[in-house]
Formats: C-alpha cells, sequence, structure tokens
C-alpha cells in the first residue's frame, strides 16, 4: 500500500514529509494540490485537511496532517528500518522533540514570511514587504547564531546523528539559500555551514531534489 | 532526585505542571520574574539559549520546549498516572497531528491576544486594537475548526484525553478568565463541553490552586 502524500511536490512542508519518507525508504505517490487554483479551500480537501493547509497524508485507511505530526509518526512506524531518525534513548528523542519544536516555533515562520516577501510574492506579480523581509532577516541572524553555538558542540542539532530535528530544516534552509538570496546565513557560519553541507547532501535529499527538478 | 520547572507562573510552563499531575511525577518549580527580565538573564539564557519558559532541570539533563518535555515524560512515565499518548502508533499519530494543531493554529493568535490584552500596559506598550481584532477572528476559526472536530470524538486526538487536549488549557484558561472572551467557548456547543471537561479534571484545578495567574 503506497502512501498518498497531498500537496504540491514545490512546497516545503510536503518536502518535510517527502524527505523523511524518503530516508525511510517508505513508498510514496503526490497528489498534486493545486494553491493557485485554491484546491485546498475546496469542500472536499477541507475534509481531508481542515484548516486547508499542505501536507496531508492517506495510507490505507489512515490519515494525517501537519507535517511534523507526519514524519514523527513514520519515523517511528518505520524504527528499524533506515537511518534512525528519533535518537537512541527516551532522551536522545526529547532531544530531537526540543529542536523539532525549535524549528516550529523560532525559525519556521521567519523563513516563511521572508521566503513569501521576497520569492512567493514577486513570482505571482505582486510586492513583497521589503522591510518585512529585513526584520526576518535579522532575527534569522540571531536564531543562527544560537544554531551556530549549539552545532559548535553537537554534529546535529540532537546530538551526534542525523536526526528529525535536522531533517526538518530542510526544505525551509534551501528556500533561503537559493531562492531568497540569504546564503549568508549560512555560509557566514562554520559550524552551520557545516552541517548544512553535510544534510543537504544526503542521498534522500538529493533524491528528493531530482523529483521536484530544481 | 526532583525534576526542576522553571516559570511556574507563566502560560507554557503550566503544560508541563498539569503534565506531571497527570502522570503523577513529582516535582519542583522554580519562580522566574518574565516582568523584570529574568528570562534574559546569562545563567539562564545558558539553560535556554532563546530566553523562554518553560526549562526543566532533571538532575544533569535539561530539556527546554513544552510540547518536547510533556512527550518525554509522557512517554517516560508511560505506565503510571493517565495514558496521554494513545496506546498504538496511529493513536499517537493522532495526538502528534493535534498537538501540532495547537502549536500553528491555536497558539499563534491566542499568544497574540494573551500578549496584547494581558500583559501588554506590563510591559509597557499600547494594546493594538487592530491585531487583537485579527487575533480574534483567526481564533475564531480555528475553534469552529474544532466545533466540527469534537461533534465527532469526545477529545481532539480520539475518544481519549491525551496530550493534544491538554497543551490547550493554560491558554485557553486566559481566554475565558481574565481576558473575557468566554463567548468564544460558549458559544459553540462541542467545544463548550470539551472545555468544562478537560478544565474540571483534578489535574488543572491543582494547578490553578497551586499557581495562580501572576497577576
Amino acid at each position: 500500500m503506497v502512501v498518498k502524500v497531498y500537496g504540491p511536490i514545490m512546497a516545503a512542508c510536503p518536502q518535510r514529509v517527502m524527505a523523511c519518507l524518503l530516508e525511510k525508504d517508505v513508498e510514496f505517490e503526490i497528489v498534486h494540490v493545486d494553491l493557485e487554483a485554491e484546491e485546498h479551500k475546496t469542500s472536499d480537501f477541507l475534509l481531508r485537511q481542515p484548516f486547508g493547509q499542505v501536507p496531508a497524508i492517506e495510507d490505507g485507511d489512515f490519515k494525517l496532517f501537519e507535517s511534523r505530526a507526519i514524519i514523527r509518526y513514520y519515523a517511528a512506524k518505520y524504527e528499524e528500518r533506515g537511518p534512525n531518525l528519533l535518537g537512541n534513548s527516551l532522551e536522545g528523542r526529547a532531544l530531537v522533540d526540543q529542536w523539532l519544536e525549535v524549528e516550529a516555533h523560532n525559525f519556521n515562520d521567519l523563513v516563511y514570511t521572508l521566503v513569501l516577501q521576497l520569492v512567493v510574492l514577486p513570482r505571482m506579480g505582486k510586492h513583497g514587504d521589503v522591510v518585512l523581509a529585513r526584520s526576518c532577516e535579522q532575527k534569522l541572524e540571531k536564531v543562527f547564531d544560537i544554531y551556530e553555538q549549539r552545532l559548535s558542540n553537537a554534529t546535529y542539532l540532537a546530538g551526534d546523528s542525523f536526526t528529525l530535528a535536522d531533517l526538518s530544516h530542510l526544505p525551509g534552509i534551501r528556500y533561503l539559500v537559493n531562492d531568497a538570496g540569504m546564503g549568508h546565513l549560512v555560509a557566514e557560519r562554520k559550524h552551520v555551514n557545516a552541517w548544512w553541507e553535510a544534510i543537504s547532501n544526503r542521498s534522500a535529499w538529493k533524491k528528493l531534489m531530482k523529483l521536484v527538478n530544481y | 532526585m526532583v525534576v526542576k520547572v522553571y516559570g511556574p507562573a507563566y502560560a507554557s510552563p503550566k503544560r508541563v505542571l498539569v503534565c506531571f499531575i497527570e502522570k503523577e511525577i513529582e516535582f519542583e518549580t522554580v519562580p522566574l520574574d518574565l516582568l523584570k527580565g529574568e528570562h534574559k538573564d546569562p545563567e539562564f539564557l545558558k539553560l535556554q539559549p532563546f530566553g523562554t519558559v518553560p526549562v526543566t532541570e532533571d538532575g544533569d539533563y535539561i530539556l527546554f520546549e513544552s510540547r518536547a518535555i510533556m512527550r518525554y515524560y509522557a512517554e517516560k512515565y508511560k505506565s503510571q498516572g493517565t495514558d496521554l499518548l494513545g496506546k498504538t502508533i496511529e493513536e499517537r499519530g493522532q495526538v502528534e497531528n493535534w498537538l501540532e494543531v495547537e502549536a500553528h493554529s491555536y497558539n499563534p493568535p491566542i499568544y497574540t491576544l494573551t500578549l496584547q490584552i494581558l500583559f501588554s500596559s506590563k510591559l509597557g506598550f499600547p494594546c493594538d486594537e487592530n491585531l487583537v481584532k485579527e487575533s480574534e477572528e483567526k481564533l475564531a476559526k480555528v475553534l469552529d475548526v474544532y466545533e466540527e472536530k469534537l461533534s465527532k470524538s469526545k477529545y481532539l486526538a480520539g475518544d481519549f484525553f491525551s496530550l493534544a487536549d491538554l497543551s490547550h488549557l493554560p491558554f485557553t484558561q486566559y481566554l475565558v478568565g481574565k481576558m473575557g472572551k468566554e463567548y468564544m467557548i460558549r458559544s459553540r456547543k462541542h467545544v463548550s463541553a470539551w472545555w468544562d471537561d478537560i478544565s474540571s479534571r483534578p489535574s488543572w484545578q491543582k494547578v490553578l490552586q497551586l499557581y495562580p495567574v501572576p497577576f
């Protein structure tokens, strides 16, 4: 039974899920959702995800939404397969959850807002708020300073191995570096830069990049 | 060795406190005065580099982010107290789903309302009425989704009380209490019943009694 992932392949949150499924070697198919045509606001889609957001998954009868819930589910379900994305102990798992929460609360909204203003709105022929983007950039500098400190003490965010905490950052940082002209945030920080090199060169992530056709 | 919880007077740490009481975990609290800026002290930033509460200190083991802390202790003490994570991987998946909903859809508008209505004057800035109006509208839409969901199951993740429901307690208490917006809950039949159910749990009543709101 193949997992269905609902959402456009270009969007960051579905990418978070797909990266995880690729790491765990879980077969999936992408069911495209046309955000520009507002397919995510149709009553059919709202039955699947009542907040009108992507992604959602359907695995036989089992349905889930929220990308960070989906990745936790599959990382636990397929614990024995592929890399261990949840840490090696309860304490290790808690550090994964801690840094996943950090990504969700301290990192994600800043990246989302910045990319919306500098990349997405202009692509739609609209004006982005450059002042707002600059404010996000300044706040992200402070967040990346904390990451730099953390990664000077550990190879990955939750410790010595790659986990969901690192994976969760992949789509957003790719947007920052490749599309929003914010590569300096990574390149100017020695440990963040080494970490980004390591995680973005993983074969699962590279497979996804090929699928998306970047 | 008893686990310490920093900042018990505030809402996010209360997620951890109510979780500990449900799981029958002994704890101590370490008060922190956010209005005095104690969360930005260099000593505290060594524990939590983002300068927010809660933090837990369990011997040498330090954790931050309330939802990460709850998940850890709920799993570690799975066999005692209330089961807060569901019985199967799929049930846990639903708990995670609705915990994420709380974190991403419910918490941002209710946090903004809390900051603007309850804390702005104490922190020395004027309450932004437009932001309040916007946040209330956003929260109303989320509560409409909850109303629909809770018409189909007793709790958010299914027919069992879980971390997903528990996570809503502290800020919703502000909403129905000092913020004077109880009507947002009461005007929705299933949300209202759910709120009565979860807020009357002895664990939450104990938290309210032991750690009253700081003003």
